[in-house]
């Protein structure tokens, strides 16, 4: 299995460990629900090293990733941050991502860890394939550690380790400053839904930027967090998951993601699949469901209308903060468009559920 | 970890306190600990027959579905009332507020394919 720089920290921590597509990840330290109300409540640290990251530069940088990507890069300025997607032909998507503009001629791609090295093939091969011509790929995932720093007092313990204002750095920005004498890339930017902070370090440097951010974060409730808080706060937060809610076979557009997918830039990949679909009216849609009783609706249960299958939760949990059952769910559009009553099935029965208005914690 | 000396295990990690013909059940504390957070617990009913070896209810996690095995067979009795609306209990007490059915023994004799704490203790450090 692949190891992050910060492996043994996690085992000395007493982590349990877990196999998260062929990394070997902390999926807990002191328990999934204390980790994911730390981080709503004070901070959490978590090592996400596994991510990749992904190197585009050259004075046609901009054009590609424009064709490549399904959000508009013509409204980035230097030093932000975008979410987007990279979809087929058939408007599935590869993976999501966000994109970081450092100049107009270069870029950094931070992917999901388990789409690394099929996202950068996948960018290989559309270079070949178009006749983009100053243009180089970089695949810079291994030089890099990454943590993310999340939730209301984020911002204070990181003004410990740094002279850079961090006011200064609104959401979906970025500068590139030194955190307890590190460099690295400053993003407010996160996958939890609380104020905080993606951090990108020189992968050697990752151990202490782990341990600094620890020794000072310690009196402000600074706990680690593993993958398993990870999800269930990206989930309280509706955030999308790949492999979940968007697939090879789901379009952005399907999946509440029509906010990142700019039809109307011009030309990119997967465009007119998306378009004609949009045309014919989409068959299928992705909402949002809580159990009004008690259970916990999970991943592949079916979605059911008056004793008929109409769909499937793509992702559930017993959410800690609600204690209630949440779940996204891909369903036929004009049920979920209606006021049908829905339920998930749970085992031999059928839960009520009802639609819920994003997102389910603010 | 905790291996209560009264009372008897099973493979699957449950355990049973035999008082007289009516034996109390719940999962032990090596379970709970491998099971994380639990968030939600699903019991038989009163009156509902059980057979051992089969599946009584199930026991969620953050993370998983576990099921929950009869170690003998019998009529449920009594179900734990508060463990719904406190699942937890099952990480914080597994042996005491974390109890989950009562049941009637319906062949006493099963009992004796049970382990009892220094059998158990042994099966679960072993690996």
């Amino acid at each position: 299995m692949n190891k992050t720089p910060l492996n043994q920290i996690h085992r000395q921590l007493g982590a349990r460990m877990v196999d998260f597509g062929g990394w070997d990840m902390p999926v807990q330290y002191s328990g999934v629900i204390a980790e994911h109300m730390a981080v709503r409540t004070t901070a959490g640290l978590f090592d996400v090293s596994h991510m990749g990251e992904i190197e585009v530069s050259g004075s046609q940088a901009f054009d590609f990733l424009q064709y490549v990507t399904t959000n508009d890069l013509s409204c980035l300025n230097d030093g932000q941050v975008q979410y987007t997607a990279l979809c087929y032909e058939t408007g599935g998507v590869v993976d999501d991502l966000t994109l970081y503009r450092f100049t107009a001629d270069r870029y950094l791609l931070c992917v999901n860890a388990s789409n690394s090295d099929k996202d950068f093939a996948w960018l290989e091969d559309l270079l070949k394939k178009t006749a983009f011509s100053d243009l180089t790929l970089t695949n810079r995932s291994a030089e890099y550690a990454q943590l993310a720093l999340q939730g209301p007092v984020a911002a204070n313990i990181l003004a410990k380790l740094t002279s850079t204002d961090l006011s200064a750095i609104k959401f979906y920005r970025f500068v590139e400053g030194q955190v307890a004498g590190i460099d690295t890339i400053i993003s407010r930017t996160g996958y939890t839904g609380e104020d905080g902070f993606e951090l990108y370090c020189p992968a050697e440097d990752g151990v202490k930027l782990w341990e600094e951010l620890m020794r000072v974060g310690q009196s402000l409730g600074l706990k680690p967090i593993g993958l398993g808080a990870r999800d269930t706060l990206r989930l309280e937060k509706a955030y999308a998951l790949y492999g979940h809610e968007i697939t090879a076979d789901i379009m952005p557009i399907e999946a509440r993601l029509g906010w990142i997918t700019k039809l109307k830039k011009g030309n990119f990949v997967g465009r007119d699949a998306m378009l004609k679909a949009k045309e014919a009216g989409l068959p299928r849609k992705l909402i949002a469901l809580t159990l009004t009783t008690s259970g916990v609706p999970r991943e592949g249960y079916p979605v059911f209308c008056n004793g008929r299958e109409v769909g499937y939760v793509t992702s559930g949990t017993m959410s800690p903060i609600l204690k209630k059952g949440i779940a996204l769910a891909l369903v036929e559009t004009a049920i979920a468009d209606s006021d049908q009553p829905l339920e998930i099935g749970i085992r031999k029965r059928q839960m009520p559920a009802e639609r819920t208005t994003l997102p389910f914690v603010k | 970890m905790n291996f209560p000396e009264e009372l008897k295990y099973t493979e699957d990690h449950e355990w049973v306190l035999v008082e007289d013909a009516v034996v109390t059940i719940g999962i032990s504390d090596f379970a709970q600990d491998q099971l994380g957070d639990i968030v939600f617990v699903e019991l038989p009913e009163v009156g509902d027959t059980l057979e051992e070896g089969k599946t009584f209810g199930v026991v969620e996690s953050v993370k998983a579905v576990s099921d929950v095995y009869a170690p003998v067979s019998g009529e449920v009795v009594e179900i734990n009332e508060e463990l719904p609306d406190a699942p937890e209990a099952v990480n914080n007490s597994p042996y005491e507020d974390g109890w989950m059915i009562k049941i009637k023994l319906s062949d006493p004799a099963q009992l004796d394919s049970l382990m009892n704490a220094t059998v158990y203790q042994e099966f679960v450090e072993k690996d």
